[in-house]
């Protein structure tokens, strides 16, 4: 028996100065300025040098989730699937095909009888990835076709978009000089983005959620903008507005209409760069764009091609200005202005670096915490831990005397093993974690409760004290294990089911059950073996 | 019995105070420096199109902390917080109040929890209940654990009923947290069931002579102490919790408190009965 105890009394101690290591980061260490913990320099590199990781509820900060808006990115895709189909069939020289997009997502391809077969074959051989959405109609004078994205396509086409944007707003984030965010796809069309200690949730949320669709568009000067704001545009045109100014004392800014070309010419996808220039005198900052080879030939064409006319800039549909086109501009280099301040072209050039979304995204979800609530969170959490845990500490030994002290040195070990695996596996700690760990307190002690009681039991029964030990383990324990494997499966389900806060309480749930079964069975039982071992046992304080 | 159906009426004819977790929504929580009322501050909102909202007061007294709840859902919800922030800048000086924080949800997400949620109680429910059976089939044989995992279950559904009217007495919001409660209280309520069965399956087996009945009796009574003792070590810890853990943690401790004192007597009252009468309808 004493063999036995010593081994365990060393196993145990391990593990307890294992456990001090792990935990070493939240006292040496120092938090420099990206938020990361930096050990005192004899702190050897193989051993563990992260603190606990703070939610955001604790720690402030954003959780936002970002619904991608796929319809849009398939409905363009259908349009460049029109007119690649639309331009096959006319070098083939067929003729009487019309074809033309119908609800959204689907193409309606008029076929004339006569060329109905090398029609379908065209489909099969070169758009497999348009099946049909309805069975073709015959009549006498030809067949009509509905054919729309297939399956497989559509997916794909899902994934390319989510993990597209996702790329994008991560390019956006990083230039935001946030520590450790969080970047992640969600579901099937979901991103979420986490932001701890961000100090302007609303200009993230700008920055993130913009589609930044970047378009040059030509101004026709011919149509009255007025006009046509009013009884709406002529056929090949649109009408967009751009503000004027400020705006005064709160009120929104007075909107000017623009009718133009609806063809874009060019897009922000030839941006290489992006950069805030100060501007001269009363013009303000602006943002000078620096396109790539490719852009900066095709920006020379179409403005040799348009001297004199004025070229609009198009963000978002909304018309940021419409320079007149001096000259030729060689050099791949163009501007932007408006009324911008300081920090608005800033974050321009920013989403402009970054490059657009494909498809517009949505907030459909936003948790933000201040930072002197996740504070006063902390300390709330540690007071009804410290409290809770004198009140049980207290309580065991009050009723148990003896049995009851080693019970809670127990308690002890457990907390510290469960804050060590907490630090060791940087799960994240938030606010109904800390009410988990104070909840394990009091139901920790529930194991030794049922051991006492059953030693009680058996020594009221009459049995010698050393067997009255013995059986009290073993029969307590089926029922130990029972309770615990029940709240652990409550807990695996809270983890599945939960987001954030709630599944770091499920994290402290589970590990503090498998901390107190170590603790609360197996090292009491040490102690126990340890006086058996000992001497004669007489009588137990219990 | 008689609770639990007046719990089910009531949940269904008023529908429990759905947080916007569920509900969906906005809710904005607001700290002042100084005494603020309410009509202060929805007078200050006013110059915001919020549709229907409520305000109210949060936290303990002389916290001057304030949550506005806004139900409508629409594009500009997202910047809610930011237009709230420049109407109160406006009214009081944007360095006299605090927008402590922000939780905005979408209906679909809304929709999502509230299915999830629900799901997630009832499976809980229903895998107590399986583990319970498989447990003390073995002991007993298919059926008789059948008996069991039904009494288990039945109990289960009354606390979980219970600490839902308490919570809707008590006007408490149903957020995540309090599913995460109402999760916790099905694993934990749980507990005291399997001790109890345990010790009815062990003094089956040691006494042969007395009938179903006293058998449960005697074993309820061995168990009792064991029982109270567990649950009261657990509510002490949720006493300190809801007392000392700040606004935001209270609706989970007290359902939580709620929850596991109607686990000590739905055991003891609800699923030793029901085993019995399974027991003697069987054997008839």
């Amino acid at each position: 028996m004493r063999r036995g105890v010593l081994t365990r009394v060393i196993i145990f101690s391990v593990l307890a100065l294992l456990s001090v290591l792990f935990l070493a980061p939240n006292f040496l260490g120092k938090k420099d300025s990206t938020g990361k913990t930096e050990m005192p320099n004899w702190w050897p590199d193989f051993l563990p040098s992260d603190a606990i990781h703070l939610g955001l509820d604790l720690q402030g900060g954003s959780h936002l989730v970002l619904e991608v808006k796929l319809d849009k990115a398939i409905e363009n895709h259908i349009e460049r699937l029109k007119s690649d189909l639309t331009n096959s069939i006319r070098d083939k020289g067929i003729s009487g095909v019309s074809v033309e997009r119908v609800e959204g997502t689907q193409l309606e391809i008029k076929v004339a009888t006569a060329s109905v077969d090398r029609v379908r074959s065209i489909l099969k051989a070169d758009f497999a990835n348009l099946s049909e959405a309805k069975t073709p109609q015959t009549s006498a004078s030809g067949t009509d076709f509905v054919m729309t994205l297939n399956r497989e396509e559509t997916r794909a086409l899902r994934d390319y978009i989510v993990d597209q944007s996702l790329e994008t707003i991560r390019n956006r984030i990083d230039q935001f000089g946030v520590s450790e965010p969080v970047i992640q796809r969600q579901g099937l069309n979901n991103i979420l983005v986490q932001l701890p200690g961000i100090q302007d949730p609303q200009r993230a949320k700008d920055i993130i959620g913009k589609t930044a669709l970047l378009e040059f568009k030509l101004v026709d000067d011919n149509v009255n903008p007025e006009d046509a704001a009013k009884s709406g545009a002529p056929p090949g045109r649109q009408v967009l507005f751009g503000q004027v100014g400020k705006g005064v004392a709160g009120a929104s800014p007075a909107k000017v209409p623009y009718v133009l070309e609806a063809r874009t010419l060019m897009t922000g996808e030839y941006i290489k760069d992006a950069r805030v220039r100060p501007g001269e005198q009363l013009q303000g900052p602006y943002v000078e764009l620096i396109l790539n080879d490719q852009g900066g030939r095709l920006f020379e064409q179409i403005t040799a091609a348009n001297v004199k006319r004025r070229m609009a800039i198009v963000l978002d549909n909304n018309v940021y200005s419409a320079p007149v086109i001096q000259e030729r501009i060689g050099g791949g280099r163009a501007s932007i202005t408006g009324s911008f301040d300081i920090k608005e072209a800033r974050d321009l050039s920013i989403v402009l670096r970054a490059g657009a979304l494909p498809a517009p995204v949505e907030i459909v979800e936003e948790r933000t915490v201040g930072p002197s609530l996740g504070r006063d969170s902390i300390t709330q959490g540690l007071t009804s831990f410290v409290v809770g845990g004198a009140l049980v500490v207290l309580f065991m030994v009050a009723y148990y005397k003896g049995a009851g002290l080693v019970a809670d040195v127990a308690l002890v070990f457990n907390v510290l093993f469960m804050a060590a695996v907490l630090a060791g596996f940087q799960a994240v700690l938030t606010l109904p974690g800390i009410a988990g760990i104070v909840l394990t307190l009091g139901m920790a002690v529930d194991a030794n409760v049922l051991i006492n009681e059953r030693i009680r039991e058996e020594i009221r029964a009459g049995r010698a004290v050393r067997s009255a030990i013995e059986a009290g383990y073993q029969n307590a324990l089926p029922a130990i294990l029972d309770s615990n494997i029940t709240t652990f499966l409550s807990g695996v389900i809270l983890f599945q089911f939960g987001t954030g806060p709630i599944k770091g309480f499920a994290v402290t749930l589970c590990i503090g059950i498998l901390t107190t079964v170590i603790t609360a069975v197996y090292l009491t039982r040490i102690y126990y073996d340890y006086r058996i071992g000992a001497r004669r046992l007489e009588r137990i304080s219990i | 019995m008689v609770v639990n159906l007046a719990v089910l009426a009531w949940l269904f004819a008023k529908g429990p105070n759905l947080g916007v977790d569920f509900a969906g929504g906005t809710m904005v929580q607001l700290k002042f420096q100084q005494r603020t009322t309410i009509p202060d501050i929805r007078q200050a909102l006013e110059t915001i199109d919020l549709g229907g909202s409520t305000i109210q007061e949060f936290g303990q007294e002389g916290a001057f902390e304030f949550l506005v709840r806004v139900e409508k859902v629409g594009l500009e919800i997202a910047a809610l917080g930011d237009q709230m922030k420049k109407a109160l800048s406006a009214k009081f000086g944007a360095d006299k109040f605090e927008i402590r924080r922000v939780e905005f949800v979408g209906p679909k997400i809304g929709e999502d929890l509230r299915w999830r949620g629900t799901l997630s109680v009832i499976a809980a429910m229903a895998m107590m209940g399986v583990y319970i059976w498989v447990r003390f089939a073995s002991a007993f044989g298919a059926k008789f654990g059948l008996h069991f995992g039904l009494g288990a279950v039945i109990a289960l559904i009354h606390d979980v009923l219970v600490t839902v009217g308490a919570l809707m007495l008590a006007n408490y919001e149903f957020d995540l947290t309090v599913v995460a409660a109402l999760l916790t209280i099905v694993g934990f309520s749980v507990n005291d069931t399997v001790v109890i069965c345990d010790r009815i399956r062990e003094n089956l087996r040691k006494i042969r002579r007395e009938s179903l009945e006293s058998i449960i009796n005697t074993s309820l009574n061995e168990t009792l102490s064991r029982t109270i003792l567990t649950t009261g070590t657990a509510l002490l810890v949720l006493l300190a919790l809801y007392l000392l853990g700040g606004a935001v943690i209270r609706p989970f401790a007290f359902a939580l408190l709620v929850g596991f004192v109607s686990g000590v007597y739905s055991t003891i009252f609800i699923a030793s009965p029901v085993i019995l009468l399974w027991e003697k309808s069987f054997r008839r």
